[in-house]
């Protein structure tokens, strides 16, 4: 029992990480159907500038943990939706209009160019930092066993529930949003009525990378190392994730990501672990099976 | 315009033609997320290069570094030997993960390329190829080493035994369990995770549950380093029994203070060795820290040198020949071979960590 309550709490936590990765997938192909492979290494870059953010905040001996972890992410998050238009700009744009696979390639391009270039320019090794929230709640003790809230748990959830409502309401009640759901609908007509579709992909690509910053930030928080190659992993969870509830769909990335997360947190503490990933992609096959856009996906509907 | 870039290509083919230097390689995981044991050997091998062609080369000719990147992945491995194969290479110092070693080893093989490696599988040396000489121990020697050290000094605690699912994880926790079993200890645990995850909570909570404080662990430091952090944060004290992977520095920067936990088992370290004082104290001035596997790539270089000084060849039947009957001075100790290439060096050691270097545990 105790063993189950502190899974819930990992694998909320796993899920909240992918979850803020998966919007960033699901976006970008609901607005260009495309697979964005390279957004899983904007997550890497964003958690290299939270790691150099950190090292330098406490070089210049800043102790306030939340003045320091602002600080942080408000950069992470401003560098890290630079790149996200850069790789949009660069590697994208020039093939709007070309077959629907040139970008596909150019993506795994991208995202082969990112981890090469800050291999070569932050090294092979794997950057730690000091730990930066220590400590958590002991929620209660079951035969011996203390289910542990780390606050950096806490901080990953609470985080990541403010951020959906935020972007929830940027996409259904602002105009910025307005444009993004156009776009979507149909990018002819949206720019015969005046809107600038480039900008709005632009938007996108940021608005994306912003949160895969969020997510880089929270996590160096809590497992306190990173690489240059732990975007490959998270992303093709995240983007599993995206599929699973539904590819297009906000709150579909959002619920598969917490699944994603679930199953896997459960799968491991009861089951053998080793088949942690074969069971997640089995339920998805099995999902897909049902229900081939996903859990919260629409199937496209052809209007005449 | 487009002859001339002809020509110049066509000289520039003649210039690598002419060139008469033996060339000699090594391969690792150079990218990926091993890379930091590519960069020990690639520096090891530097330094050993630069200071054979300062004394006149080999038999009179310089030798001459080439590089393969194989990330840790077995099909890169072999793309790796053929091109390597290809370059005509004389000596190969790899790979370094078994499970490139292991296909990489026939392609060298069917080429007749001699090779020297660290991988400890005990696949590498079990088919019966003539081309390939071990440096470093086996994961069976390795494994019973520490697996009785944990059976013998953790009476009474409950001990779990996890791997990686890599061939070398996987063989070396098998090793593992079978001594401590063989000590009449029952393991509390056996498990395997996925290596390259981040997030290894799953496992904590698991090994709390079961009430373990010992966890022996067939894998490498990247690994050790996040379940150790992650014990940390939930409130878990967790002492490890780790491999030869687990020389690298990377797990203190890692793991912080908790990498005061880590046991591990590795080869009589080379720096201790007084003969190769005087090259560790080079290493440092040039600052490289001669750990892991650093010291065995110079080795490497030196034992491919001296058996072709010894053949006065670089064919390959002269060299394989001279390798396993001969015996050469080099850095990590005195090389000799038995008939399948495995080395007759003293066994394994075990280590600990303490306060981010490591040395031999307390008697």
């Amino acid at each position: 029992m105790a063993l189950a309550l502190q899974q819930l709490i990992n694998g909320l936590t796993l899920g909240a990480v992918y979850g803020l990765i998966a919007i960033g997938y699901t976006m970008v192909y609901g607005i260009i159907g495309m697979i964005n492979f390279a957004h899983g290494d904007i997550y890497m870059v964003s958690a290299f500038i939270a790691v150099t953010g950190f090292t330098l905040l406490a070089a210049l001996g800043v102790s306030s943990v939340p003045l320091a972890l602002l600080v942080v992410l408000v950069v992470s998050v401003l560098f890290t939706s630079v790149y996200g238009w850069a790789v949009e700009r660069t590697a994208y744009r020039p093939l709007r209009g070309s077959t629907r696979l040139a970008p596909l390639i150019s993506a795994i391009g991208m995202s082969i160019f990112l981890q090469n270039m800050v291999q070569l320019t932050q090294g092979a090794r794997v950057k730690p930092i000091a730990p930066v929230l220590i400590g958590g709640f002991d929620l209660l003790t079951i035969d011996d066993f203390t289910v542990h809230l780390a606050y950096s748990q806490v901080l990953i959830i609470l985080v990541t529930v403010a951020l959906m409502l935020a972007f929830t309401f940027v996409i259904n009640r602002t105009s910025f949003g307005r444009q993004q759901r156009a776009c979507e609908q149909d990018r002819t007509m949206t720019a015969l009525l005046g809107i600038d579709v480039d900008r709005t992909i632009s938007f996108t690509f940021m608005l994306g990378a912003m949160l895969a910053a969020v997510a880089g930030v929270l996590v160096t928080v809590y497992y306190g190392v990173v690489d240059f190659y732990i975007g490959f992993v998270v992303g093709i969870k995240a983007f599993t994730a995206a599929v699973f509830g539904g590819i297009g769909s906000l709150p579909g990335a959002m619920l598969g990501a917490i699944l994603n997360g679930l199953i896997e947190a459960f799968w491991v503490a009861y089951l053998p672990p080793e088949y942690k990933d074969v069971a997640t992609f089995a339920i998805l096959i099995l999902v897909l099976m049902f229900r081939p856009s996903g859990l919260l996906g629409r199937p496209e509907v052809e209007k005449v | 315009m487009r002859k001339n870039i002809l020509l110049a290509g066509l000289s520039l083919l003649a210039c690598t033609a002419a060139y008469a230097d033996h060339l000699v390689a090594i391969a690792g995981p150079m990218t990926g997320q091993y890379a930091s044991a590519g960069d020990q050997i690639r520096k090891g091998a530097e330094m050993a290069i630069a200071d054979i062609n300062a004394k006149g080369g080999v038999l009179g000719q310089m030798l001459k570094l080439e590089v393969g990147d194989d990330a840790c992945d077995p099909k890169q491995a072999v793309s790796v030997a053929n091109a390597m194969v290809n370059k005509k290479i004389v000596f190969m110092h790899g790979h370094w993960c078994s499970s490139s070693t292991i296909p990489a080893s026939d392609v060298y093989n069917e080429s007749q390329i001699l090779m020297a490696t660290v991988s400890t599988n005990p696949q590498v040396t079990e088919r019966g190829l003539k081309n390939i000489f071990r440096i470093m121990g086996r994961d069976d020697q390795q494994g019973l080493v520490a697996g009785s050290y944990v059976a013998d000094h953790f009476k009474g605690k409950k001990i779990a035994v996890v791997d990686d699912k890599s061939a070398y994880g996987k063989g070396l926790a098998d090793e593992m369990a079978k001594a401590i079993e063989a000590k009449k200890v029952k393991l509390a645990l056996r498990e395997s995770i996925t290596a390259g995850e981040k997030d290894y909570s799953g496992l904590v909570s698991k090994l709390k549950s079961a009430g373990v404080e010992v966890m022996a662990f067939g894998g490498y430091h990247t690994e050790v380093a996040l379940i150790l952090r992650q014990a940390q944060q939930a409130g878990l004290k967790l002492t490890v029994m780790g491999g030869d992977t687990m020389t690298n520095s990377e797990l203190v920067t890692a793991a912080g203070a908790a990498s005061d936990n880590v046991l591990f088992t590795f080869s009589p370290d080379p720096r201790k060795n007084p003969a190769a004082a005087d090259i560790v104290k080079r290493f440092r001035d040039a600052k490289v820290e001669p750990e892991g596997y650093v010291m065995y790539a110079y080795a490497a270089m030196q034992l491919f040198a001296q058996t072709a000084e010894k053949a006065k060849s670089t064919k390959y039947a002269d060299l394989e020949k001279t390798m396993r009957a001969g015996s050469f001075d080099t850095v990590i100790g005195k090389l000799t071979f038995d008939a399948k290439g495995d080395n007759k060096l003293p066994g394994f050691m075990v280590y600990r960590w303490t306060g981010g270097k490591y040395d031999y545990v307390a008697k």
